[in-house]
């Protein structure tokens, strides 16, 4: 099978996700697949495709990509220029590639990170049942470089369900978070509960597919120690010792032995996927 | 406390089944997860046992993870988690029965860089820490660090043993280490800081293509097997 796609710029980071690998965490594999999976499954449902297609997940500044056969892509997610051959193109609605054609997405308006996806979607050898890249573990393809070459899967034989990129939710200026407390919640203070849910974090910039990590009010601790591991679910809000917690995304370590003051319910990560480094988080709690 | 327990969850007594107090503790993981926390490392072991087969009679509502981890196990993707928090502290729960599964053997060279510092700390020979190692049956506790490392415990609380003070740059795929509690096999090269006692050179503890990718499944009995030294 010859390669259906060159990646020409892979831009700041371009990576292969779908939606990951549940159930192997007691093996040490994290779940990883596309953090914000709302605009991962849009794609998809926009060309026909599957909701496990893979997809490329763009970060910041997208990619350029060249069709070396015939195809249709869709690019959605953070909102961004996209162009084809250098013509602006529709950026939410599926663009036909002829073969030798360029398409290109520039560096996002808001938000951080883009879908590319294809008709077929993105064919590597799955690992574990899927095809996305694991930044913590390794699992998975690499990161896309300049230069690579991917194939494409079958293109799907029924016309795509109608949908419309206006269904999704560009991310807010302010990250607002619900908290749900627990495991370890009794691990802080009261002060430290207060000051979780009156404080105003910032995204800082060392946030990655693997945790969002949190500049703001540290938050206090009831007991000194760490726990004999224990494991860490997604979305855990994981405090260590300087006291900033760190948000647990995708590619999140398997155990941990920081304790985690809450978890943020995973219908709310997408947005966390979105919010670049400086973004204003709160957090609400619920149950 | 928002962050309270979601049960008390302590038994009181044996029950007329027969079994011992769990003392689990219920602790609630955002809105579909529980961590059940156990008194001992034995009894955690003992509850992942048993919900594992609950889970192959179908008698466990549907999860998308069980993590076992030094004390606890984390349950994630339970549709109603509070029902089966509610139910947990009527289970019995056997003891483990060691000996009564089938024990993977691993071929060990002793050959280590911190043999001779981990013999200083247990106060024996190195051929003796060589000896007890290898007499000792090692239970895979739980994994994490990397894909396929498995913590295994067995070792007495006397063998326990510190991390390295400063962390190797580069440990090599197959290095056979201790450090706390645990025994472990370094499935490929990374920086660690455990204390390295030998090598496996032979075995395979990650393999993608392979049903289970790990080697080191919670669970597993495993033994370590000197092999002859040049």
């Amino acid at each position: 099978m010859t390669a259906a796609l060159e990646i020409v710029r892979a831009g700041a980071l371009t990576t292969v996700q779908d939606l990951g690998r549940p159930g192997h965490a007691h093996l040490g594999a994290p779940r990883s697949g596309a953090l914000d999976e709302p605009a991962h499954r849009l794609a998809n449902r926009l060309l026909g495709n599957p909701p496990e297609a893979a997809t490329l997940e763009t970060t910041l500044t997208g990619c350029t990509v060249r069709a070396l056969r015939p195809t249709t892509a869709v690019v959605t997610g953070a909102p961004c220029p996209v162009t084809v051959d250098g013509r602006p193109a529709a950026w939410g609605t599926p663009v036909r590639l002829p073969a030798g054609a360029v398409l290109a997405t520039g560096t996002v308006t808001h938000g951080l990170r883009g879908y590319l996806a294809f008709e077929g979607g993105v064919d590597v050898t799955p690992v574990l049942g899927s095809r996305a890249t694991d930044l913590l573990t390794g699992l998975g393809p690499e990161p896309l470089r300049d230069g690579t070459l991917l194939h494409l899967g079958t293109p799907p034989s029924a016309p795509p369900a109608p949908a419309s990129a206006a269904h999704w939710q560009a991310p807010p200026g302010e990250l607002v978070l619900p908290v749900v407390y627990g495991p370890r919640a009794d691990w802080f203070t009261a002060a430290a509960h207060r000051t979780l849910i009156t404080g105003t974090y910032r995204v800082a910039s060392a946030s990655n597919r693997i945790g969002l990590r949190l500049e703001g009010p540290p938050l206090e601790r009831a007991r000194e120690g760490e726990l004999p591991s224990e494991g860490m679910a997604l979305g855990a809000l994981q405090v260590p010792p300087e006291g900033r917690p760190v948000l647990f995304l995708a590619d999140h370590p398997v155990t941990g032995g920081y304790p985690v003051i809450g978890v943020v319910p995973e219908e709310a990560l997408a947005g966390a996927g979105q919010a670049p480094p400086g973004t204003a988080v709160r957090f609400w709690a619920v149950r | 406390m928002t962050g309270a327990r979601m049960t008390g969850a302590r038994m009181t007594g044996a029950r007329a089944t027969g079994e011992e107090e769990h003392g689990l503790r219920v602790l609630p993981v955002g809105r579909h997860g529980l961590l059940v926390e156990l008194p001992t490392a034995e009894a955690a072991e003992a509850f992942h046992a048993e919900l594992l087969r609950r889970r192959t009679a179908g008698e466990l509502p549907a999860t998308r993870e069980i993590v076992p981890g030094a004390r606890t196990v984390l349950l994630e993707g339970l549709a109603e988690p509070a029902r089966l928090a509610a139910r947990l502290p009527e289970w019995a729960i056997p003891p483990l029965t060691p000996g009564q599964d089938a024990t993977l053997e691993i071929a060990v060279r002793y050959d280590g860089p911190d043999l001779e510092q981990v013999a200083k700390l247990w106060r024996v020979p190195p051929d003796e820490v060589v000896r007890m190692h290898a007499a000792t049956e090692f239970r895979v506790a739980f994994c994490g660090f990397a894909p396929g490392f498995g913590y295994l415990t067995g070792l007495p609380e006397e063998y326990h043993v510190p991390r390295r003070a400063s962390p190797r740059t580069r440990v090599p795929a197959g290095a056979v280490a201790l450090a706390g509690a645990y025994t472990g096999v370094y499935p490929r090269a990374s920086p660690g800081g455990w204390q390295l006692i030998g090598t496996a050179p032979h075995t395979v503890l990650w393999d993608p293509e392979r049903t289970p990718a790990a080697l080191l499944t919670p669970g597993t009995h495993v033994r370590f097997v000197p092999e002859e030294t040049r």
